[in-house]
């Protein structure tokens, strides 16, 4: 549904893009995760025909990019990062605006707007105004458009940017009903694991260039294994043990002992036969796609976002 | 291009114009002070058996200045939809940038036809008889300017990122456009280098072609060109700033 061939794009000396090689297949739901700057929005702005690359294909729907926008345009539905309504119209102008734009049936129209105006719950809101409408209110109605024309592939760039966790996760909920429902291709970027968990594959891009694509669950097999938290009566003497018995590197957190093993959940029985003082906790952590993000690019994603959070505090 | 687009962009701009009470209310209110404030001030000091009626002069000058006001500012939405994100829905749209443009004039230029049609009620209280012909003729020059006007507000637009610059450079243009037009003052009476610049600004021309049909010849009050000169200095003009709007957008 999406192929991607050696993308490059330059703006002036700087290269945003390095050589972009992806292929996302019909009905996946694909995410796109990196920190900021690491080129996500370039690639799917030149996906979506608002940028042209410096080099390389890139094809949605088998249309090429640069050669039939146009159809590209047709098959593809879009929720930036910011809000793209017209807070001066209401939901229901600002979806019926929407279908004009992609000359659609208007005999379906009507029962289209009303029919996934209730999915997101914004049926009684149809006829108010969008500038009265809160953060999430209008990340659903974006959504509902993004879908309304019955696109091939939605592409979402950073869909829950800016919203507190429990709308995020109301909006996640909707985006997968949805999807499930009109079973279009989902492409997005984002800088939130657990957004990314969610996908069946995940690409991670740093400076520009692709680093890992697989599934998540695939991309956490990558990692040695799991993360063992200890807390016992005598740590001192425990760390002493586990170094001599199991040759492990024990590092010391704010309560306890921790460790890594390769197989968290086998090792704990072991432990407890092995270990002579008493144990008052333990715990195992599966690797989380934090911890790939680290082990990949050598910075925690948290980083990033901090950095950005600094640059608009600059902004404005 | 499509016309259910086109149409529905024109349509949105309709909604937004008359939900903002405010910009509704200052299109009514700035040409009927201008002509009551500033023409009654003006009035006294001139001899009126001599040159003919002032108030009657500035009428065709005022319906110039609100449709130039009208249209340059109906393409602030462009610069508007751009900073609030909404511009984008449009340029991912399966729509050409044309449809765009095309969407935007056309809106533009009704928006400035009714607001210069609605200022020829105030006609025949000043002692200008108004007929059906006229209305006729005043509804065609009306959108000709009106046209041309908004393709050149489109031009400036497409450039534009912030509304603070949209103002700057609107003030800076707007208003010198306005006050050397003779929309105020016959423009053989100005000095030489300020009547250069009268005969410079295309504005000049829409206004006069309204004096042709608004005002009696033969006064000093009264057009100054042919209408056949004001006619084509200001269809060319609006063919050029349509041209150069449209490419201007295609490369934004």
């Amino acid at each position: 549904m999406i192929e991607l061939l050696d993308l490059k794009k330059n703006y002036n000396s700087v290269e945003a893009v390095r050589g972009v090689t992806l292929n996302v297949e019909a009905g996946e739901t694909f995410a796109l995760l990196g920190p900021n700057g690491a080129g996500k929005t370039t690639v799917i702005n030149i996906l979506c025909t608002l940028l042209r690359a410096s080099s390389g294909v890139a094809k949605v729907n088998s249309f090429d990019c640069t050669v039939n926008p146009e159809g590209v345009r047709k098959s593809i539905g879009l929720v930036f990062q910011e809000v793209t309504l017209d807070n001066e119209l209401t939901a229901y102008e600002n979806l019926k605006f929407h279908c004009y734009l992609y000359n659609m049936d208007s005999a379906l129209t009507e029962a289209r707007i009303t029919e996934m105006l209730g999915v997101v719950g914004l049926l009684d809101k149809a006829k108010d105004l969008v500038k009265t409408f809160s953060g999430g209110m209008k990340r659903r109605l974006e959504i509902v458009r993004g879908l309304l024309h019955r696109p091939k592939v939605l592409f979402l760039d950073e869909p829950t940017l800016g919203l507190d966790p429990q709308t995020r996760s109301r909006v996640w909920e909707f985006i997968a009903e949805l999807k499930a429902k009109e079973g279009s291709t989902v492409f997005m970027t984002t800088h939130y694991m657990d957004e990314a968990e969610v996908c069946d594959r995940i690409a991670v891009i740093d400076n520009g260039k692709i680093i890992a694509c697989d599934s998540p669950a695939a991309l956490k097999s990558s990692l040695k294994g799991d993360t063992v938290y200890l807390r016992t009566g005598e740590d001192a003497k425990a760390r002493i043990e586990l170094k001599e018995k199991f040759l492990l590197e024990v590092k010391d957190t704010e309560n306890g002992l921790a460790f890594i093993v390769e197989k968290g959940a086998e090792f704990i029985p072991v432990l407890f036969k092995e270990l002579s003082v008493p144990v008052l906790s333990v715990s195992v952590k599966r690797p989380t796609l934090d911890d790939v993000f680290l082990h990949l690019t050598g910075k925690e994603i948290r980083d990033s976002k901090q950095v950005e959070k600094n640059n608009r505090r600059g902004r404005s | 291009m499509t016309t259910r687009a086109v149409y529905v962009i024109v349509l949105r701009e309709f909604k937004r114009f008359f939900r903002q009470r405010g910009r509704f209310v200052t299109t009514l209110a700035r040409p009927l002070i201008w002509l009551f404030i500033v023409g009654a001030g003006f009035t006294k000091i001139i001899d009126e058996s001599e040159h003919g009626s002032y108030m009657q002069f500035i009428l065709p000058g005022i319906i110039g200045m609100t449709i130039l006001f009208s249209s340059v500012f109906s393409t602030i939405s462009v610069v508007w939809d751009r900073e609030f994100g909404f511009l984008r829905e449009m340029l991912v749209a399966p729509i050409s940038r044309l449809t765009i443009v095309v969407g935007k004039l056309i809106s533009g230029t009704i928006l400035s036809l009714f607001q210069g049609l609605a200022l020829m009620i105030v006609a025949p209280f000043l002692g200008i008889e108004i007929g059906v012909l006229q209305i006729f003729w005043m509804a065609i020059l009306i959108s000709l300017v009106a046209f041309s006007l908004t393709a050149f507000g489109l031009f400036i637009a497409a450039r534009l990122t912030s509304l603070e610059g949209f103002n700057v450079i609107m003030n800076f243009i707007v208003l010198p456009m306005f006050f050397l037009s003779g929309a105020l003052y016959p423009i053989d009476t100005l000095p030489d280098p300020l009547r250069w610049l009268t005969h410079l600004n295309p504005l000049t021309y829409g206004v006069d072609s309204f004096k042709h049909v608004l005002l009696k010849g033969g006064e000093t009050l009264g057009p100054e060109f042919s209408l056949l000169t004001d006619v084509l200095v200001v269809s060319t003009f609006a063919l050029v700033m349509t041209f150069f709007s449209a490419k201007a957008f295609e490369k934004s």
